[in-house]
């Protein structure tokens, strides 16, 4: 019993301690993937395999228009999402790492500002925009794809900057010395060396709008701005079927798929130790 | 290279798009706090600060300073997140710990088993602990076979068994810590594995006990780690309103985000609901700065090693 008296200098202790915390964080989550395979209308009791909750006649994901057309928002959001902040967020990232002097602190600071605002804040602010001063814009999926814009970029350019800091001015003015034109320098030095990040940027674009909750339900207008994040809401304490626990499996293999390619194409490029601190979201 | 104006014309695209939906949003909440509402009690906002209306902002003001419901919400929200931070606080630093630096070959699949919850839909979470807990649901079983709801039950910590999911705070408390506590390892577990271990080898070579050597050099050195993790987790739990919606359903448990979301999104009060928004946003300034200036500070450092 020496780690009772000592615990931190021997492990086992802290190994129960992580052990547990890991079971406890992705057993249930295992058992709600699980759930969507069975074979009857329980979400509690197991009545045996089936994929009738994806792709059968009734009620599935597939045939059921509620949960097909909330699954069919839910992408197209984030695709508008990741056309858009994007571009917006390699630009800024690119202009504020070479911007130096009066206005660049506050630019920054404005930036980061989405990134700790919590969401509802933003919900409301975005919603009584949209209410009182941009009606001609109105609610719906317009205004859920701008609020989502809003505070992905800040992670755009967070990733993109990561990147422009571990390359270094050097490549660019090893360019500008060998006498490649500013036009080149940019599209045949920096762009294939930012590519990785860019790709990685639009990756987490892309899962962090496909599981958002807050801004887009408050800007959400009729049913038919329903995403897969409010459907879970709106009807998880209801008596739904597991047809539920089938469209938040396809939500979460479409968000892991995402982000594992990402994680592949950077650390190809990139390395390792970069790849992880993108997937591990620091900010 | 280049003159001085090129890459502030890059970065304004993103600038302006900063500006009006983060900004001259949040200026339009100021707006409608300070305006006033017509016959549908609709928000009419005022847009010029000489005209505004202290009215409903201080009618916010005074439901607070006497007692009222608003003060109710915000104390009971400011001891759920307190108690959900500690108990982060509680389980997160051995996990974080034991990762950076007890792992050895395992923490590759260590670190991913940490990651992968953070990318994991929230509300997946939620749905997947309510059929857990749901009466018939095999968390239940568990927790009424291990004896643990009576001990919760004993302690008072649940008010009738197989409960769990009817308006009782400790659900809401182990579900927010279960919702954010992911958000909390990670950048703990960067800022211990950051940690110097010839700091440590030092104190030991000087004479420091396995357990004093912990005390005076691992944990300072890992304070800033925690404090940034706690503020993390603690600005979005200030303003959740769905983990209690989900998992307890009732007005007795209710934070002040339901506050907000029910005047917001569910009544017809969206002029106090912005005021009440300006009041959580004062309050959380603090805490939003701070967070930003020590990491910024870490990014800086980690630039000039």
């Amino acid at each position: 019993m020496s780690w009772l008296r000592n615990p931190w200098g021997r492990p086992r202790f802290l190994m129960l301690i992580t052990g547990g915390y890991i079971l406890w964080s992705v057993v249930p989550v295992l058992l709600a993937i699980a759930f969507a395979f069975n074979n009857g209308r329980s979400r509690t009791t197991w009545q045996g395999f089936s994929t009738r909750w994806f792709t059968g006649e009734t009620g599935s994901v597939l045939h059921d228009s509620a949960l097909r057309d909330a699954l069919g928002h839910t992408l197209l959001l984030a695709v508008i999402c990741v056309a858009v902040a994007t571009p917006l967020g390699v630009a800024l990232a690119l202009g504020l790492q070479r911007w130096r002097g009066r206005g660049s602190g506050t630019v920054n600071t404005l930036m980061l500002l989405p990134l700790v605002t919590p969401e509802i804040v933003m919900g409301v602010a975005l919603l009584l925009l949209f209410l009182r001063l941009f009606g001609g814009i109105g609610l719906g999926t317009d205004a859920q794809a701008i609020g989502q814009v809003t505070f992905t970029l800040s992670y755009v350019v967070v990733i993109v900057r990561g990147r422009l800091v571990s390359i270094g001015p050097e490549y660019e003015e090893a360019a500008a010395d060998l006498g490649a034109p500013r036009r080149d320098q940019f599209s045949r030095v920096m762009l294939p060396l930012l590519a990785p990040a860019i790709v990685a940027s639009a990756a987490v674009a892309f899962a962090i709008s496909i599981d958002d909750f807050v801004v887009t339900q408050y800007l959400s207008s009729d049913a038919s701005t329903t995403t897969v994040s409010m459907l879970l809401y709106s009807s998880a304490r209801g008596a739904p079927t597991p047809a539920l626990n089938a469209i938040a499996t396809v939500n979460l293999v479409i968000t892991l798929a995402t982000l594992t390619f990402a994680y592949l194409v950077y650390r190809r490029f990139a390395g390792r130790e970069e790849a992880t601190s993108i997937a591990t979201l620091e900010v | 290279m280049g003159s001085r104006w090129t890459w502030r014309l890059v970065a304004l695209p993103g600038v302006v798009w900063l500006s009006v939906f983060f900004l001259l949003a949040f200026y339009v909440v100021l707006a409608v706090a300070f305006g006033n509402q017509d016959t549908l009690s609709q928000p009419v906002p005022h847009w010029n600060p000489l005209d505004w209306n202290v009215g409903y902002v201080l009618d916010t003001l005074k439901n607070f300073w006497h007692g009222g419901p608003f003060l109710k919400v915000s104390l009971r929200t400011v001891e759920f997140v307190a108690i959900a931070v500690a108990l982060s606080l509680l389980i997160g630093y051995p996990v974080a710990y034991f990762a950076a630096r007890h792992a050895g070959r395992w923490k590759g699949a260590i670190l991913l088993a940490l990651i992968v919850p953070l990318w994991i839909n929230y509300l997946m979470r939620m749905l997947a602990w309510i059929n857990l807990l749901a009466p018939d649901g095999i968390g239940s079983d568990v927790l009424h076979g291990l004896g643990i709801e009576k001990l919760f039950l004993t302690l008072g910590l649940l008010d009738e068994p197989g409960g769990w999911l009817n308006g009782q705070p400790t659900t809401v408390i182990l579900a927010l810590v279960y919702g954010y506590i992911p958000f909390f390892i990670l950048p703990l577990f960067v800022a211990i594995d950051r940690i110097d271990r010839r700091h440590i080898e030092a104190a030991r070579d000087l004479g420091a006990s396995a357990r004093s050597a912990f005390f005076r050099v691992t944990l300072p050195l890992s304070l800033p780690g925690i404090l940034a993790g706690c503020v993390l987790i603690a600005l979005p739990m200030f303003g959740d309103y769905y983990t209690a919606d989900l998992v307890s359903a009732s007005t007795q448990t209710n934070m002040i985000g339901n506050q907000i979301d029910e005047l917001m999104r569910q009544g017809s009060e969206k002029v106090t609901g912005a005021a009440l928004t300006l009041f959580l946003s004062l309050f959380l300034l603090g805490l939003m700065f701070y967070y930003l200036r020590t990491t910024r500070r870490a990014g800086t450092t980690a630039q000039t090693t």
